[in-house]
């Protein structure tokens, strides 16, 4: 996937975590929690949603990566990169 | 092999049950009674619908909202707020001789009419709120505080203080007397600072949706499924019996049944302490009546009832202790425009001591149910107008209808005093979730599924 491809898909995940959330002023350099109300459940979905659709594991210790946008998409860039 | 295998298919377990099999999980929700629900669930009798349990949602918060458990939970859970149905209460009192306090969704109602009957206390009510902000969730010490010396540190006037404890202990205190002050920042949220509402259709809609959610995803449930033990290898749970010998084996094992009711059924353990379970049980009289309870005067969706200066929260010596009481109105919530109950309700609950109930013969118990249906509503027209002379059917549940529906021991509604947060047993796979992981009420019980759901049972 490009980090095109893959911002787009957690835009996906985002959308089915928290429906009632705007996310098209969504800004990349700034942590989800600033923009959208995302608790440590809704991250844990995301985490959780990467490994239903795409079979990749974050361990625990790397959830701090998925704080932005643009720190998500850098961090799962060479995971997903046969995907 | 099941990747989780759930005791009982009551709110927390059909959550949990959702949040596994969504993620994939072979999960199976295993159920002694004949229906879902556990302590919130629903029967037919001569062709009307009644609810157990529920008498109102607490932790009611709007479409839109997006802080709070009910808006986490529909998140958790890919429900729509709409799935719910809830409509908001009328309005709502706590009635104590000579006074009375309205309260409704809205903490301006209750702060307005503590400054209009306590003058002196307005201050005070505002430095609890301020007890309540600054109360820290992840502090055990905060929780374990006694609530009541909260409450007389901050609140000067004895009789306001037991009016404010009398809806939060009725409506989560499974401890006696007095109630840990975790508990009652958690009740006075939900209760006071959120509030109350129900879907029309009663708490069967919410179990369809929570159950149609869980099949759909893959997710076996088996009624008639009592597990009689679990069974332990290596400090590990394997499996469990079910009541007919049968046997199903899971990597782990997440059990709403309780605490003690749960050690009880680990064969590797001789005995479960059983002094550690609850024992506040209720009686409800349920009364079916030929008019809307608006008709006759009776405009409040709940009222708390106390008949003295002194609220009691004891277990009582006899079968019954009416003194004091919650009457439910099913009927006062604010449906859609055209909606509402074909006939008026009233559901009157009263403390109930599970032994004596259990002890009667056949006879005696039909005999002291119709006993103490009179008493009990004898007792609350002190509070909200007699309406006797409409009764058209009724029916009362016991304690030993609770423990049917829970298996919770001495039909205990809100479980054991002492809480397992972290959900954790001795057994590394074995989890528990409900009532005696701590949180309680729907909203309560479904939070707690998620949460040890997620915290246990997802992340290998």
């Amino acid at each position: 996937m490009t980090p095109a491809e893959i911002r787009t898909e957690i835009i996906s995940i985002l959308e089915d975590i928290a429906p009632d959330e705007d996310l098209t002023s969504l800004q990349d350099d700034v942590p989800f929690r600033e923009q959208i109300e995302l608790d440590s459940m809704d991250f844990l979905d995301i985490v959780m949603e990467l490994r239903k659709r795409h079979r990749v594991q974050v361990p625990e210790a790397d959830y701090a990566q998925l704080a932005s946008m643009a720190s998500t998409v850098k961090y799962l860039e060479p995971l997903m990169k046969g995907a | 092999m099941y990747d989780t295998i759930i005791i009982g298919a009551g709110m927390s377990g059909l959550a949990a049950g959702i949040r596994l099999a969504y993620y994939d999980q072979r999960v199976c929700i295993l159920e002694r009674h004949n229906t879902i629900g556990g302590l919130n669930s629903f029967y037919r009798l001569r062709g009307r619908d009644y609810d157990v349990g529920l008498h109102a949602v607490t932790n009611f918060t709007p479409p839109g909202a997006k802080r709070g458990p009910l808006a986490r939970l529909l998140r958790q859970l890919r429900f729509q707020w709409a799935d719910f149905g809830l409509a908001p209460q009328i309005g709502s009192a706590i009635a104590f001789p000579g006074v009375e306090l309205k309260f409704g969704n809205d903490i301006e109602l209750f702060e307005a009419e503590i400054a209009r009957q306590f003058p002196g206390e307005k201050d005070n009510f505002r430095r609890l709120l301020q007890r309540l902000v600054d109360y820290d969730d992840l502090n055990p010490a905060h929780f374990e505080m006694s609530g009541r010396q909260v409450l007389d540190e901050t609140i000067g006037d004895p009789l306001l203080r037991e009016m404010i404890l009398c809806p939060l202990m009725w409506y989560g205190n499974a401890a006696e007397h007095d109630m840990p002050f975790g508990q009652f920042c958690i009740m006075f949220r939900s209760i006071f600072l959120e509030g109350f509402a129900r879907p029309l259709a009663g708490v069967r809609l919410i179990l369809r949706n929570l159950i149609r959610k869980f099949r759909a995803l893959g997710g076996e449930l088996r009624l008639r499924s009592g597990v009689a033990r679990i069974k332990v290898e290596g400090g590990r749970a394997v499996g469990v019996v079910l009541d007919d010998g049968r046997e199903l084996q899971a990597r782990r094992i997440l059990s709403s049944a309780g605490l003690v009711e749960t050690l009880r059924m680990c064969e590797d353990l001789t005995q479960a302490d059983d002094q550690r379970g609850g024992r506040m049980s209720f009686v409800e009289a349920i009364s079916v009546l030929d008019r809307q309870p608006q008709q006759f005067g009776h405009d409040r969706t709940i009222v708390f009832f106390n008949d003295s200066d002194q609220f009691h929260w004891l277990r009582p010596d006899e079968l019954c202790d009416v003194r004091t009481g919650v009457v439910c109105s099913p009927n006062n919530y604010a449906y859609g425009a055209g909606e509402g109950l074909p006939d008026g309700i009233l559901r009157i609950s009263a403390l109930a001591n599970y032994e004596r109930w259990a002890g009667l013969s056949e006879d005696q118990y039909r005999l002291e149910k119709l006993r103490w249906y009179d008493r009990l509503v004898e007792s609350s027209v002190r509070f909200v107008p007699d309406h006797r002379s409409y009764v058209i059917d009724t029916d009362m549940f016991t304690p030993t209808t609770i423990r049917r529906f829970t298996w919770h021991n001495n039909g205990a509604v809100y479980g054991a005093p002492e809480k397992r947060f972290d959900g954790t047993t001795h057994l590394e796979n074995l989890f528990l979730c409900g009532s005696d992981q701590g949180f309680v009420g729907i909203i309560g019980a479904i939070v707690s599924g998620i949460t040890v759901a997620n915290k246990h049972c997802l992340k290998d």
